[in-house]
């Protein structure tokens, strides 16, 4: 029923390592304990998602994905947790139907994407990744996307002061 | 080489159904905000593989996967200073003890 061939190339094998790295950051994400670890752990997660864009030819995303997720945003959640409580442990359950429910759900979910993806032929259409992609990437951020990209830098501008204003103490 | 499309639909699915997973169950709000970061990271890794493999192929995907990443940006920072705040006045950072809009 559904066709799981495939040839043994360069690009499986390191998608096959990449992919059980991911996997195996995601699983240790949700199975830790200590809150801190599942931070790393989620670290390592997306480390090995920039591997994979590399794979993919989007080197310039590999580098912002290294950068935002791995650099920046795991370095904001763990002062997130340093600054709540920082030895904390999520705690064993409470509400173990609660959990099977979900759990059932996100099986039930997968599954469904599971048949999509395995009965869908996808066409395919050949392309030459350009040699230089930042360079490609910034000449359609500046041509063709450049509203969207104006109109980004103003939310970051909006969001991140209004990050501040919400984290400052109203006393002072 | 559609195989491989197919492989990296696959991750994607994983990734989205461990990181809505981890969203749902866990108490730590910190913890939920990266889950929904992971979610977000498989979305991403979707865009970026039609962009290699799909039917039109280019680097649109890569620029909205770009786009993606940073609202998500924009948003783990609200998120955390929202999350600061309420510790603040509430003491505790986790997301089953926040309710006070059911009572």
């Amino acid at each position: 029923m559904f066709d799981f061939s495939f040839q043994l190339t360069g690009e499986y094998v390191a998608f096959f390592i990449l992919a059980v790295c991911i996997i195996a950051g995601a699983v240790l994400m949700i199975s830790f304990n200590k809150v801190i670890h599942m931070v790393v752990s989620l670290a390592f997660a997306f480390i090995g998602l920039a591997g994979m864009y590399v794979l993919l030819n989007a080197e310039f995303l590999a580098f912002v994905q290294v950068l935002i997720y791995a650099g920046a945003i795991s370095i904001l959640m763990i002062f997130g947790i340093m600054m709540t409580k920082h030895d904390q442990v999520d705690e064993d359950v409470r509400r173990p139907w609660h959990e099977g429910i979900v759990a059932v759900g996100c099986l039930a979910l997968f599954g469904i994407l599971f048949y999509a993806i395995r009965s869908t032929t996808f066409p395919t259409a050949n392309w030459t990744p350009p040699k230089d992609n930042t360079l490609e990437i910034g000449k359609l951020l500046y041509t063709e996307h450049v509203i969207p990209f104006e109109l980004m830098s103003v939310l970051l501008t909006v969001a991140f002061i209004g990050a501040i204003v919400l984290a400052k103490r109203e006393a002072d | 080489m559609s195989g491989m499309l197919g492989s990296y639909l696959m991750l994607a699915a994983i990734l989205f159904c461990l990181g809505l997973y981890g969203a749902l169950t866990k108490r730590s709000a910190v913890i939920v905000l990266l889950s929904i970061e992971l979610m977000l990271n498989a979305v991403n890794l979707n865009l970026i593989a039609f962009s290699k493999y799909g039917v039109v192929p280019g680097l649109k995907g890569q620029i909205f996967s770009l786009f993606n990443m940073t609202i998500a940006a924009a948003e783990a920072a609200v998120g955390i200073a929202i999350l600061i705040a309420l510790y603040r006045n509430k003491g505790t950072a986790n997301v089953d003890e926040f309710n006070e809009m059911k009572r």
